[in-house]
């Protein structure tokens, strides 16, 4: 079986479904007064996780491009990624206006005393970055540098976990799994890392 | 603010309940708000549908932990003029490991707990061990209501409707012994019931039984509540039925839940957050705005009070959550920033 060009489409209406679908689920859930007596830190933990699902996903489709030899699939990547820059973004709001109320100082506060925050943000700021520079005419303007600045979805792809891993109490069992995942789609790609790391050092 | 037994002088803080929206109220206008909601999505499927996907979103709840109407004194001494957090969002937002770490899960697992018969032992530094049934909790002493503001380290808040006995009575009956400095506090260990206690992965990797402990000073302090009641009724599982302790001027990990055993000792015991992370979690956890919390500030707090995920309100916190007049004497020349 191969992916052909007339199939793409469908395969990218199917993927903003699934992206989509548990953001619905979410609302649902919530509006249904079934997320809990306060939903607020309900509404924050699941966007955060949505940004690793969506980010773990987006890091699936090259060596699965590469595995199952479609190389088609790459065209998807961009569509996974802006969602998990969606979910980033959204988690990033939920805390902001739900958590700490539009407390703006406070955010600035919190986020630079804070290390778990910091290593949050730093994740969210790299992930803006590839949001805004993701479109055609961004990457022919960019040239090399494009790629370049979108190696840095790697330190993202770390940033993310160590976050969630500081952020709990004791429960590190779900933080941990995130981690060797995200660490295992790393390695997949340990050759074009190392190469990266060389230059930019 | 004056506050002395037996004379009551209503303080700046303190106002009637009638400025409470009555449970009652509130309960017609969320099933109202329901109605319109469920209502709209529920009329427009077709029959058959109804049930399953109904089901699927959880609307067919598993069978609810039936409490019961307590008798006790109203509200006078205690009580605070800020908004009661509603019962649904009280008794739906819970810290129970042993039910899991979700703030839901304690409401979906703990329905089936058995809470009576139940046993709870008075033991150690006393004259008087006691041993008191699932009836003396609730007979023994005479209950009383106390609006107390619950602030949890995690930095949200509630004002709850407590019903239940100081600690005090208990402790005099058992007649501490001379030497006595701590009571520890410890929660019923049954992984039978409590699914956390069985598997890490749901109790969050906590060592079982869960145990706290406060000084013997802040035990027989006044504010210090045996609760075994919320809004009126006995508490349900996920708040500790049948028996918790309200330590309101600490974090509300102190206040431990379902306790199966108090003992009196003559030194300080281990307690489970300060032996998990003790750099996170100190022995006397008062509220204090001034120390903050390693991962995020404890200067405010946000109120779970009657309005809906946008109407919260973020609040300073207030040194020992406002009860200072009652017990900052207990920590004279004690350094706060080192014993947090």
């Amino acid at each position: 079986m191969r992916l052909t060009p007339k199939q793409l489409p469908w395969l990218k209406a199917l993927l903003h479904l699934a992206c989509a679908l548990p953001l619905c689920w979410l609302i649902f859930q919530v509006m249904s007064d079934n997320a809990g007596g306060d939903p607020v830190q309900f509404i924050i933990h699941y966007t955060g996780k949505g940004t690793l699902n969506a980010l773990a996903a987006t890091l699936c489709v090259s060596p699965l491009a590469r595995w199952l030899k479609w190389p088609l699939l790459i065209q998807c990547r961009r569509l996974l990624g802006l969602w998990c820059f969606a979910f980033g973004v959204l988690h990033l709001l939920a805390f902001l206006s739900l958590d700490l109320l539009f407390a703006w100082s406070m955010l600035l506060s919190e986020i630079v005393k804070r290390p778990y925050l910091v290593v949050g943000a730093s994740g969210l700021l790299i992930l803006t970055a590839l949001a805004l520079t993701s479109f055609k005419a961004a990457q022919r303007k960019m040239g090399r540098r494009w790629q370049q600045l979108h190696n840095w979805v790697y330190l993202a792809a770390m940033l993310g976990p160590v976050h969630y891993f500081w952020s709990v109490k004791s429960e590190i069992i779900e933080p941990s799994i995130y981690l060797g995942a995200f660490i295992l789609l790393l390695y997949l790609r340990r050759d074009r890392l190392m190469r990266w790391l060389s230059i930019t050092a | 603010m004056t506050f002395s037994r037996g004379i009551l002088t209503r303080a700046q803080w303190q106002e009637s309940e009638a400025a409470v929206t009555p449970e009652a109220v509130f309960r017609e206008r969320r099933a109202l708000i329901k109605a319109l909601g469920m209502g709209a999505v529920g009329a427009s499927l077709p029959g058959q549908v109804h049930a399953g996907i109904l089901d699927l979103f959880g609307d067919s709840k598993p069978k609810e932990f039936s409490t019961q109407a307590l008798e006790y004194a109203k509200a006078s001494g205690f009580v605070t003029d800020e908004a009661l957090t509603p019962e649904t969002k009280v008794i739906r937002h819970n810290n129970f490991y042993e039910f899991g770490t979700g703030k839901q899960d304690p409401a979906a697992n703990s329905q089936g707990m058995r809470v009576d018969p139940w046993q709870l032992t008075i033991e150690g530094l006393v004259d008087k061990p006691l041993t008191l049934g699932f009836d003396d909790l609730l007979r023994r002493y005479p209950l009383e209501e106390r609006i107390y503001r619950l602030r949890c380290v995690e930095a949200w808040s509630m004002v709850v409707p407590w019903v239940g006995f100081p600690l005090a009575a208990l402790l005099k009956e058992a007649r501490v012994k001379s030497g006595a400095t701590h009571v520890a506090f410890e929660t019923l260990f049954d992984p039978e019931q409590m699914p956390g206690q069985k598997n890490r992965l749901m109790g969050g990797g906590i060592h079982y039984p869960y145990v706290e402990g406060l000084t013997l000073a802040e035990a027989m302090n006044e504010l210090t509540l045996m609760s075994v009641g919320l809004y009126g009724k006995t508490l349900p599982p996920q708040n500790g039925a049948p028996i918790r302790l309200v330590v309101p001027w600490k974090y509300g990990f102190k206040s431990i839940k379902s306790i199966v055993k108090i003992r009196v000792l003559a030194k300080q015991p281990p307690t489970s957050w300060n032996r998990l992370v003790p750099h996170e979690y100190g022995f006397y956890a008062n509220v204090n705005p001034q120390v903050d919390h390693p991962r995020w500030s404890q200067a405010s707090e946000r109120r779970i009070g009657p309005g809906g995920l946008f109407s919260a309100e973020r609040i300073p916190t207030r040194m020992f959550n406002g009860y200072g007049d009652y017990v900052a004497e207990l920590y004279r020349g004690l350094d706060l920033r080192t014993h947090f």
